[in-house]
């Protein structure tokens, strides 16, 4: 072989090997989603619309499309999916109505070349993608920041989500081991909220004649509104809730601040979490290696990004931020 | 005059060719025996709760609990039946014998099955939670393997609809025992004038819908490998709108198992073609309100038809 002959050939693997692996323009990704009925949900497939209609315009991508069942049911998700392996997409991406439920159908779309990443509400079969919140850890952390607030402990209520939900569980299992290893934190109360600020409202309202004094609200966001409603109405002292994000939770928080210096923490998970598995997705389609279980960073509100997060959560909605390519190759290499 | 083919069982056949022939056009990509299973799989676990509903309906009465109860039997077959096979069996065995039970006290008291049925669907889904408190649990291996076996020239779906409307057909339609249920529906005091017991009856009708309804939740688990407890509270409404699509009636113990099975995969196919089509959510559950009622009011011209006739 000549010498310039060597050189094209050097150049050819080194192309091969630097750039993109494998062309994603002609692939197609669906969204497969459980749930659109409240305000996380609906910014999020805001978001997966706002960028993915940015990427299928940019030549990324062929198409990526957006399939949300009419009532949020694992069987009619199921089948969902099972339709979608049949209209010939190239991977799916799964906010699920279930952890295990639909382990049947995700198994036929890996059987059949598929690729799946599920978020949010992750799955369990083996053979998807995870891009996980670590609940878990988000629980942990409200008593981790009670801590610092409270040092002298007090009496805690328990705001929980939608019973026999795995999320409610994690929270709950983080929440729990946290007091466990406080004792000078006491869960005298808990209620379930629904994540609703209307049902946490009625549920906090119906249990607060009956404890002694709250110091501190842990929830799983979407009720911290509604407790601090809940307290105001029976005219007892507000504790520190933590919130979550949610445009109303903000709103009351700003409002009493200004009033008389009040301060808490608000956490959630971003909605644009869509977006961080539809880049996966991509990357994986493009023939990256990516790890199986990837963990979704916290988007938290402070005392000092308070303002800039009102402003720029929209009436009725949530925190959201919507992740880019670097984003999600962050996340991959974070893990790795 | 006899005609080959029930009149009653038209209507259903020609909304499912209807419904087969619009999403192969859609979809040639299903025209495949990979691609009628998947388009059809989960109409199995359906297809028994609407037999299951049917026998119900049957006898005059409404199941409100069909969702709650199919789950529950899913999270027995997922959580106990691989680990505790004996306990698994005596678990789900118990169950058709409660339902058996509901059916006797209904007629002993003269209670609304409305009523009880839609109280029990709580205590149901309540003992789903404490047996399976968050998703998981795996399907037994032989239960996976029967769901997802691959029988020669028909796909396992199609294989499992022709059998369920077989058995179904040959025990409420053709036997005694099934005609005495029918019975019921139509013409509970000429069924206690004949001397037989109304309550054994409805206990027995109550008790075979139990077990059709167990076997829905064993073949949703085989399906997807897991169970969950809020898995199939979709099946109630489902159940009753497959046992109405299929040519049934609510009263006069006027129903048609055959047609049963056939409703229950028309309304899954209908799900098929709604996504297919590429509707937004937002117009899905109306859509398929619309199917409905479509297929309702031809069944109203038909039935006016042959009035005149």
């Amino acid at each position: 072989m000549t010498r310039k002959g060597l050189l094209v050939t050097a150049a050819m693997v080194l192309a091969m090997g630097g750039g993109a692996l494998a062309d994603t323009s002609g692939k197609r990704i669906a969204l497969s989603n459980n749930y659109a009925g409240n305000s996380w949900r609906q910014a999020m497939l805001e978001s997966w619309k706002r960028v993915t209609d940015k990427a299928v315009a940019d030549g990324v991508v062929g198409g990526a499309d957006a399939f949300t069942t009419a009532e949020n049911q694992a069987t009619e998700q199921a089948a969902q999916i099972q339709n979608m392996i049949l209209q010939g997409y190239d991977a799916i991406v799964i906010n699920s109505a279930s952890p295990t439920a639909l382990n049947g159908a995700i198994k036929e779309a890996c059987d059949a070349g598929i690729t799946v990443v599920s978020f949010d509400g992750v799955v369990t079969e083996p053979c998807a993608w995870r891009v996980a919140v670590d609940f878990k850890k988000m629980g942990a952390n409200e008593i981790a920041y009670l801590e610092k607030r409270l040092p002298e402990g007090g009496n805690l209520l328990e705001i929980r989500g939608l019973a026999g939900v795995s999320v409610d569980d994690q929270i709950h299992a983080g929440i729990e081991e946290a007091v466990k290893a406080n004792p000078k934190f006491k869960i005298v109360g808990s209620v379930n909220g629904d994540w609703a600020q209307d049902v946490a409202q009625k549920a906090v309202a119906g249990i607060l004649p009956s404890l002694p004094e709250i110091a501190a609200v842990v929830t799983q966001g979407g009720d911290g509104y509604g407790a601090a409603q809940a307290f105001a109405a029976a005219g007892r002292p507000t504790p520190i809730i933590i919130m979550g994000n949610r445009q109303d939770e903000l709103k009351w928080w700003g409002e009493q601040r200004a009033k008389n210096g009040y301060e808490t923490v608000s956490t959630s998970i971003a909605p644009g979490v869509s977006t961080l598995a539809f880049w996966v997705a991509q990357q994986i389609l493009d023939g990256k290696d990516v790890p199986k279980d990837l963990t979704v960073p916290f988007l938290s509100v402070t005392p000092d990004t308070l303002d800039q997060a009102l402003k720029d959560t929209p009436e009725g909605g949530v925190t959201n931020v919507d992740y880019t390519l670097e984003d999600a190759q962050k996340v991959i290499a974070g893990t790795k | 005059m006899t005609r080959l083919i029930n009149p009653r069982l038209a209507l259903p056949v020609l909304s499912l060719v209807v419904l087969i022939v619009a999403v192969f056009w859609l979809q040639p990509r299903a025209m495949s025996y990979v691609g009628i299973n998947l388009l059809f799989n989960l109409a199995v676990p359906i297809a028994l709760a609407t037999i299951a509903q049917m026998i119900i309906i049957m006898v005059n009465d409404i199941d409100l609990s069909m969702g709650a109860f199919v789950s529950l039997a899913a999270c027995i077959t997922a959580a106990i039946l691989p680990v505790n096979p004996a306990l698994g069996v005596l678990l789900l065995a118990g169950c058709v014998l409660a339902y058996a039970a509901l059916g006797a006290l209904i007629e002993i008291r003269q209670l609304p099955a409305i009523v009880v049925t839609l109280g029990m669907s709580f205590v149901w889904g309540g003992a789903a939670v404490l047996i399976l408190p968050s998703p998981g649990g795996t399907a037994p291996g032989w239960l996976v393997w029967l769901m997802k076996s691959k029988p020669p020239l028909f796909p396992m779906a199609i294989v499992a609809s022709v059998l369920i409307a077989t058995v179904a057909h040959l025990l409420i339609m053709r036997s005694s025992f099934g005609v005495r249920l029918r019975a019921l529906g139509g013409n509970a005091r000429a069924v206690s004038r004949s001397g037989r017991s109304t309550v054994a009856l409805r206990a027995s009708a109550y008790g075979l819908a139990g077990i059709f309804a167990v076997l829905s939740g064993m073949a949703l688990v085989g399906l997807t490998t897991s169970g969950d407890a809020n898995i199939a509270l979709r099946y109630t409404l489902l159940s009753i709108a497959g046992v109405i699509l299929g040519g049934g009636e609510f009263t006069g113990g006027r129903i048609s198992p055959v047609g049963a099975v056939i409703g229950a995969l028309t309304l899954t196919l209908a799900g098929s073609f709604l996504s297919f089509l590429r509707l937004s959510p937002d117009w899905q559950i109306g859509a398929q309100g619309a199917i409905l009622i479509l297929v309702l009011a031809a069944r109203l011209l038909v039935r006016q038809a042959e009035k005149r006739a």
